[in-house]
């Protein structure tokens, strides 16, 4: 009984995350099929990858032949912020998060799927993670699929305008508590203004990369400043 | 064949990046300067993904920039994801219309 309803409102707090990757995976599918995989091979990516940056520099390594150490590093680089929110969320898990739930649930570790999961005052448990996870991973790999099969037939208005759709999501995420605390409206402007420079100045850098480096120097700064004394101090009512 | 074999090797690095630490790292952290950090580190990534990508994400600055600064209004007055989502993407429909 308790384990469904945290799976329900796992589920429905993931509906904003799906519909978001619904339109950002779709897009994916497109520039896979573009770049020579079939719809199917794209939707298999999405489903055992579950991450937008890093498929699509895996699917330029395919493209371009590269080697599979290559792929290998390409990966690392890019996804190693999970291991830093996996460290992060494994910091208020529910006593029911067994190894073998998080040998399954490590799977959801997305950047939304993390934000959902870390702005949550209660420790999580698995069933609400892996209700966040099976609805974010249906509309992930379905747009996947949508995308590569029938993306190019789409009118380049309505794949523009959804382009925008997954930033609109972090934005509705960081501005609210931006506007309730000093210490987070510093992060976020501290983060944006490094991701800025690391976009312009260091232009090679790839953008996983570049989250690593503005997040990790942000956080450090923000820590610094506006160190947390405990859970209850800091957030009022979020 | 060789295609899989990439799929295999993406997912299989891209899962132990996750895994290890998430199910290995069981302390709990005492550091008040570690916990900051991390209560910090979903803001900072949020914030670093978005800027100045979001302006990118439509092709077009104007429309991008227009769709960016509705997103940013219904987030001050709070309203849930999803309607904040939407209605960028709207405006961003709608501002390509008349750009």
């Amino acid at each position: 009984m308790m384990k469904r309803s945290s799976f329900l409102r796992g589920a429905v707090a993931g509906i904003p995350i799906a519909l978001g990757y619904l339109s950002v995976s779709f897009a994916f599918g497109i520039t896979a099929v573009r770049a020579g995989l079939t719809y199917f091979q794209a939707a298999m990516i999405s489903l055992t990858n579950l991450t937008s940056a890093g498929q699509v520099a895996g699917v330029e390594v395919i493209a371009a032949s590269g080697s599979l150490l290559e792929m290998a590093a390409v990966q690392l680089t890019i996804n190693l912020r999970y291991a830093l929110m996996g460290i992060s969320l494994s910091q208020n898990l529910d006593p029911r998060f067994t190894l073998p739930h998080r040998l399954i649930a490590a799977y959801g570790i997305t950047d939304e799927i993390f934000a959902v999961c870390s702005t949550n005052e209660e420790p999580i448990t698995p069933a609400y993670m892996y209700g966040i996870t099976a609805i974010a991973t249906l509309g992930w790999v379905s747009g996947t699929f949508i995308g590569g099969f029938a993306g190019q037939a789409l009118p380049a208005a309505v794949t523009a305008a959804l382009g925008i759709v997954i930033y609109g999501m972090f934005i509705a995420i960081i501005v609210p508590p931006a506007a309730k605390h000093r210490s987070i409206l510093f992060t976020v402007l501290l983060a944006a203004a490094l991701s800025i420079l690391c976009k312009y100045l260091l232009p090679s850098l790839s953008s996983g990369f570049s989250v690593i480096i503005c997040a990790v120097l942000t956080s450090v700064f923000a820590a610094l400043l506006f160190p947390k004394k405990d859970e209850e101090g800091e957030v009022s009512e979020a | 064949m060789t295609i899989a074999l990439y799929i295999a090797v993406m997912a299989g690095v891209t899962y132990l990046i996750r895994m290890l630490p998430f199910a290995f790292f069981t302390k709990k952290i005492e550091s008040t300067f570690v916990k900051s950090l991390l209560y910090y580190m979903p803001y900072a990534v949020l914030s670093a993904m978005t800027i100045p990508a979001v302006f990118y994400s439509t092709g077009n600055l104007a429309t991008a920039i227009i769709g960016t600064a509705v997103a940013f209004v219904l987030a001050y007055f709070d309203l849930p994801l999803i309607v904040v989502a939407l209605a960028a993407a709207g405006s961003v429909f709608v501002a390509g219309i008349f750009i």
